[in-house]
């Protein structure tokens, strides 16, 4: 049976790891290559780095990020933040990472997932969705959740598979960095109208969170950074949490020896 | 030597790096002549079977792959590298896979979610030396909107999404994996530790 999958995500900004809440009030949590090791030895799935500084003359480092993470950890990775080109994107999976995210490039030109996907296959192409609670909806904000779009989060998700995205990373703007708990009601609407695989992000504080998250809605993997960055929880104990609740979940792995 | 065949698909540097965490040395090879000298072969893919069949076709690696297959050269295929393996996919019908198995690659249905993306548990339902340091329930990284339909048993491992399918494939000398090895952790190292250290893999058999 397939299990759920529990994904540490890391912010990353000048080649090190940041969080505060995410855009804002940044701390230093040290080497991205050394957490990821972390996470890995703690069971983390698959693990999720975000260039938040994302600019143009910091491309590079992103690239040798994904380099350095794939010499020393065999479980998947994605990549995203600033991703505008298609080549960008293929230039990161060569280096070894095995999917990249588009967010804001992919609002503005919605034809990039289509251009990623169409060369390196939908199952390397994640659209990233930043959505806020609106009047009417979820609408998709950019830039870090200060530019609304006048998207509905709904119909943009059901366009971007249409397109040739291959999973769904959705986080909620309302809960970031909240600790209230995933945002159910968004993830049931956005995981109920796509066929792709979804993960939920934002507002996690506990492993009560993730089971009420795989109970509620048909996520199929849900993501935080802080909590597990400063050790607040651990994958291990999340999973632990689920298992208990009877929610499939890959378990510790026999140490390579 | 262990040649990974490299027409241009698939995460390479992945498996490269993976073999090299388990002390094996594996090189990207271009020309199809050099896999003559290769101590073993590891054919990946990802994406699409059409695709991936063509450009195989059009590097010229089918011929050599075929003759490596009867000199008795440990193969590995790897996803959309195992699928081909078979006869074909509905995924492009026009398109002929290497035919080393009868069968052939249909799309996953019955399931709410495609592709599968993540970690399931293989149930081990055949032998293979390459597969010694695996245990029966281990989990393994899956990616995948195709599966092969075996048609005579050379099924070793299953999993379940929608139903019982195809996650490994083998006999003597060759395996293929469904899913990603290079991705699936410490149990992923352990099988392409022992696909590294193997001489042509005699012993396969099915299980009971």
């Amino acid at each position: 049976m397939l299990a759920k999958r529990i994904i540490p995500c890391l912010d990353v900004r000048d080649g090190r790891v940041v969080k505060g809440t995410r855009f804002t009030d940044l701390r230093d949590a040290g080497d991205p290559v050394e957490l990821a090791g972390r996470y890995d030895r703690e069971g983390g799935d698959e693990l999720v780095f975000l260039d938040i500084a994302a600019s143009a003359e910091r491309r590079r480092t992103v690239v040798d990020l994904a380099a350095r993470v794939a010499d020393v950890l065999f479980i998947p990775f994605t990549v995203g933040g600033g991703i505008g080109s298609a080549d960008l994107a293929g230039e990161i999976l060569r280096a070894g990472a095995d999917k990249v995210a588009v967010n804001s490039a992919a609002v503005r030109d919605p034809r990039l997932i289509a251009a990623i996907a169409s060369r390196y296959g939908s199952q390397a192409t994640v659209l990233s969705i930043d959505a806020r609670r609106g009047p009417r909806g979820w609408e998709v904000v950019v830039d870090g959740g200060r530019t609304p779009t006048g998207k509905d989060a709904i119909s943009w998700a059901e366009l971007a598979v249409a397109g040739g995205a291959g999973e769904i990373l959705l986080n909620s703007i309302d809960r970031d960095g909240t600790k209230l708990g995933f945002d159910l009601e968004l993830t049931a609407a956005v995981a109920d109208a796509v066929a792709v695989p979804v993960i939920a992000s934002g507002g996690a504080s506990s492993a009560e969170d993730y089971v009420t998250l795989f109970r509620r809605t048909n996520a199929d993997a849900g993501l935080a950074a802080s909590i597990f960055h400063y050790g607040e929880l651990t994958v291990g104990g999340v999973k632990d949490v689920l298992a208990a609740a009877g929610i499939p979940v890959r378990p510790p792995e026999r140490a390579f020896a | 030597m262990i040649a990974i065949v490299d027409y241009g698909v698939g995460n390479l540097a992945s498996v490269r790096k993976a073999f090299a965490a388990v002390g094996a040395r594996a090189d990207l090879v271009h020309d199809p002549i050099a896999l003559r000298d290769a101590a073993a072969i590891v054919l990946p893919g990802v994406g699409n079977f059409g695709h991936c069949a063509r450009e195989l076709a059009r590097f010229g690696f089918p011929p050599e792959l075929r003759a490596a297959r009867h000199r008795g050269v440990p193969l590995l295929g790897i996803c959309v590298g195992m699928q081909l393996l078979f006869d074909g996919s509905e995924e492009d019908p026009a398109e002929v896979g290497l035919g080393f198995y009868p069968g052939s690659v249909a799309r996953l249905t019955g399931v709410p979610r495609v592709p599968q993306i993540g970690w399931n548990a293989v149930r081990l339902t055949g032998d293979h030396p390459w597969l010694r340091d695996v245990a029966d329930g281990d989990f393994f990284y899956f990616v995948h909107s195709y599966a092969a339909e075996a048609v005579d048993d050379v099924t070793l491992g299953t999993m379940d999404y929608g139903g019982k399918r195809l996650a490994i494939a083998g006999s003597d000398g060759l395996l293929g994996v469904q899913f990603h090895p290079e991705k699936s952790g410490a149990n992923g190292l352990r099988l392409l530790r022992a696909f590294a250290t193997a001489d042509a893999g005699v012993g396969a058999g099915r299980r009971g």
